[in-house]
């Protein structure tokens, strides 16, 4: 074997988080009542182009989640040695995108770096001019030939792109055919959802056809100070942000549910008690007990080197812990939520019937009150999700975010905002984070909307 | 009125005390003072006279919650605890690292935050109700769907961007401002402009939604169909009726966030290099300033709390059905 596989600690989160939506996705499959708002997510042609965008996301994020760490070469019969770089299985497909580091600043599909040098030209000769980039369209003999081959590449993409996805939405639907399952009438609001995707997936296969033949030959999104590929960067910081808007929710929900159902179905000191807990949270405004609680797992960090067997592990149990914190510090608000509707439900002739035959409290609670529950949370856990993407940015801005090695949007962002000074400006690291956050921020809102729209008790249709 | 008030007051003391042994908890107990020395200093650097010596100078060098050594009522003075956090109930917030008065520094930094924030706040409420009254006022036509696209649109733009594009946008090509700084009195306005220019569209997005949706609400009720089948125009049942009838949710989430305008916006002071508490946290926390932090952190949610009491009396305000009791 001449690879270790790595799982680091977000990596397990990240895995225990998909086994229990998968879990809660089998569960609802069973029972028609639960799938019945899921269906009305389903006719929505917005929600379900959203979702397309996001599980792209959550693709490359997925495959940036599979770390391993290669074997180094070795003499015979030695105990195998493995590289200290642990890459995830996003680094290898990315492969050239990662390797082909320039010098420093190069503009989006440039040939020539961002700031002249002073070298010696084939005559031997000693010019000063912006030195040809050392991969970035370094096929091209002459500058003249860019633009066409730009053109010819991107077409030749996009149009591959559309013929694959084509293919494959043939392919899907020859299988949902065969399969038996129902294919929607034309003039129905699925119909209209699943062409609504159609024309989404062909879209964007296009686009990333196009991208995926640029990005082999030229740095699309041009490179950073030190040269890295920006694209590269961008899709890596999905990662960090996915695992920031999802995991902070393994420690949100537990404590909000449990506080909050138990306060409001006890009362009584329990309830006195929890609310004191979240009264106290809550007053301290977050950003500053974020930093606070930050501020200290650094000093533990970075008085315990010897935890840590490599610089990714360290970075990784950073993001871990900032979940942790995020998460420590947001549940009031779903805590609060879940407290006022329990004390609405448990005076439901329901309950009290249930209360009156002896049913025990655990059972009430865990057969009565959360499955009522469940709706809020799954709200409230679509609604976080885009503010905690957003949250990272700001606090690593703050200098309170991710460790600086990581990528993420906040460090892209970071680390380009002090180059806005610059004759020409250097702008497309900035746009690139901000264009990749937007997208993510701006799919995970439509769906979210939609999401709650379907879930609404209050909006009762159909 | 009064009596409430008070055991209102009386009810926010173990809030506060709560909140000072969480931080207390989070400042000396996870990390001892010995930790935060040696990670000062740096690892190069430590030697257990250097630690003393950094534990001395900022009054660290005693025990935690209870003086053995001491006598009489010096047993629990003479600590850690008594010294930095239940000192800060009397607004005492110690020395920064750099030996300046926190006190003082709050004090003359307050006025540049609230230059920044209580026009942002109020131009912003102003901006924000209006557009949400003009979607209500056209709703379920194209103008209200066009409306919340731009809201969703806008909530979905990190606040970064909206200060760096307007930074490069208004005062780099535009040359209107200048991209940062701050001065006192009528000369400073220019420099006030920008900043106060992004706060209130940062937050059109989501405010707007929000106020869209009470709205709403209040508009299916009762009442606004029997304002509307009485004769008024739509004009008068929405700012008569509606809008009036909304203050109760509008207020319970605006009203707290008055006291804590004081505290000023980190990411608009440190762009906007303004010398307010905004600006002077975050450069705590990049120099790892912890007595500061704890500070702010003290400071912070005292003045929520004080906004929770406002709140209350807000209502009573608004509604006169509310009587406190």
């Amino acid at each position: 074997m001449n690879f270790l596989p790595v799982i680091l600690w977000s990596d397990a989160l990240v895995f225990l988080l998909v086994a229990a939506a998968g879990v809660m996705a089998w569960h609802v499959r069973r029972h028609e009542h639960l799938l019945l708002p899921w269906r009305r997510v389903a006719q929505s042609g917005m929600a379900m182009v959203s979702l397309l965008v996001l599980s792209l996301f959550l693709l490359v994020g997925g495959l940036d989640t599979l770390h391993y760490r290669v074997a180094l070469p070795h003499s015979n019969g030695s105990e195998a040695v493995y590289s200290p770089e642990v890459l995830s299985v996003l680094d290898k497909l990315a492969g050239p995108l990662r390797q082909h580091a320039e010098k420093t600043y190069s503009a989006p599909l440039a040939l020539a770096l961002y700031a002249k040098e002073s070298f010696t030209d084939a005559q031997g000769r000693l010019v000063r001019d912006y030195p040809r980039l050392q991969y970035g369209g370094a096929h091209l003999a002459d500058a003249s030939q860019r633009d066409g081959d730009v053109i010819h590449r991107a077409l030749a993409g996009a149009l591959a792109g559309v013929l694959v996805c084509a293919l494959l939405l043939a392919a899907l639907h020859l299988v949902a055919r065969g399969l038996g399952l129902g294919i929607p009438q034309s003039g129905t609001k699925e119909f209209a959802a699943r062409r609504a995707v159609s024309i989404a997936a062909l879209l964007l296969a296009a686009l990333i056809g196009a991208t995926f033949n640029l990005a082999s030959v030229y740095h699309v999104l041009g490179t950073d100070k030190v040269g890295q590929d920006v694209l590269y960067l961008s899709l890596k910081s999905i990662r960090t942000g996915l695992v920031i808007g999802t995991v902070t929710t393994l420690v949100t929900l537990p404590l909000a549910l449990f506080l909050g159902v138990a306060a409001g179905y006890f009362r009584g000191w329990v309830d006195d008690l929890i609310q004191y807990v979240y009264t106290v949270l809550s007053s301290i405004p977050s950003v500053l007990l974020i930093a606070a609680a930050v501020l200290m797992m650094q000093v533990t960090i970075d008085t315990h080197p010897d935890w840590f067997d490599t610089a990714a592990s360290r970075a990784d149990l950073r993001l871990v812990a900032l979940c942790l914190i995020l998460g420590m510090t947001s549940w009031t608000g779903l805590c609060r939520l879940l407290r006022g509707e329990t004390l609405k439900l448990r005076e439901m002739e329901y309950i009290q019937a249930a209360q009156s035959f002896g049913v025990s409290s655990l059972r009430i609670l865990s057969r009565h009150i959360i499955p009522n529950v469940m709706h809020i949370i799954l709200i409230a856990v679509v609604m976080d999700f885009s503010s905690l993407v957003l949250a990272e940015a700001v606090l690593s801005y703050v200098g309170v975010g991710v460790d600086p090695s990581m990528i993420s949007f906040g460090t892209m962002i970071n680390g380009a905002r002090l180059e806005m000074g610059r004759e020409p400006m250097v702008w497309w690291a900035l746009a690139a984070a901000f264009g990749f956050m937007l997208v993510l921020v701006l799919a995970a809102n439509l769906f979210a909307d939609v999401v709650r729209d379907a879930f609404d008790p209050r909006l009762n249709r159909m | 009125m009064i009596a409430y008030l008070i055991r209102r007051i009386l009810y926010a003391i173990p809030i506060l005390l709560g909140v000072n042994l969480l931080t207390f908890a989070l400042f000396f107990v996870v990390n001892t003072p010995d930790d935060m020395a040696r990670m000062q200093l740096g690892i190069k650097r430590v030697t257990p006279e250097a630690i003393e010596k950094w534990k001395q100078q900022r009054g660290y060098d005693r025990p935690l919650m209870f003086n053995t050594v001491a006598s009489g009522a010096d047993k629990l003075t003479e600590t850690i605890f008594w010294q930095k956090s239940a000192s800060m109930f009397v607004l005492d917030f110690g020395y920064s690292d750099d030996g300046r008065s926190i006190s003082r520094e709050i004090a003359t930094r307050m006025g540049p935050s609230l230059a920044i924030a209580l026009p942002s706040f109020l131009i912003g409420q102003l901006v924000y109700i209006s557009f949400a009254l003009l979607m209500t006022m056209f709703r379920a036509t194209a103008l209200d769907m066009a409306g919340v696209a731009l809201c969703v649109l806008l909530m979905s733009i990190s606040t970064l961007f909206y200060i760096i594009g307007g930074q490069f946008l208004v005062s780099k090509l535009w040359h209107l401002v200048p991209i940062s700084g701050y001065a006192g009195g009528m000369e400073g306005l220019r420099f006030l402009v920008l900043p106060i220019v992004i706060g209130v569209v940062g937050g059109i997005g989501s405010s707007s939604r929000w106020y869209r949706t009470i709205f709403l609400e209040e508009i299916g009720r009762d009442y606004v169909r029997t304002a509307r089948a009485k004769g008024l125009s739509e004009l008068t049942v929405l700012f008569r009726h509606v809008l009036k009838n909304a203050m109760i949710p509008i207020l319970t989430g605006v009203v707290v966030v008055i006291p804590l305008l004081f505290m000023g916006s980190l990411l608009t002071e440190s762009f906007f290099g303004i010398p307010g508490l905004g600006s002077y946290t975050i450069d705590a926390i990049n120099a790892q300033d912890f007595s500061v932090v704890r500070a702010m952190v003290f400071l912070g949610s005292l003045l929520y709390v004080v906004g929770l009491i406002l709140t209350d009396i807000s209502y009573t305000l608004v509604d006169p059905r509310v009587r406190l009791q």
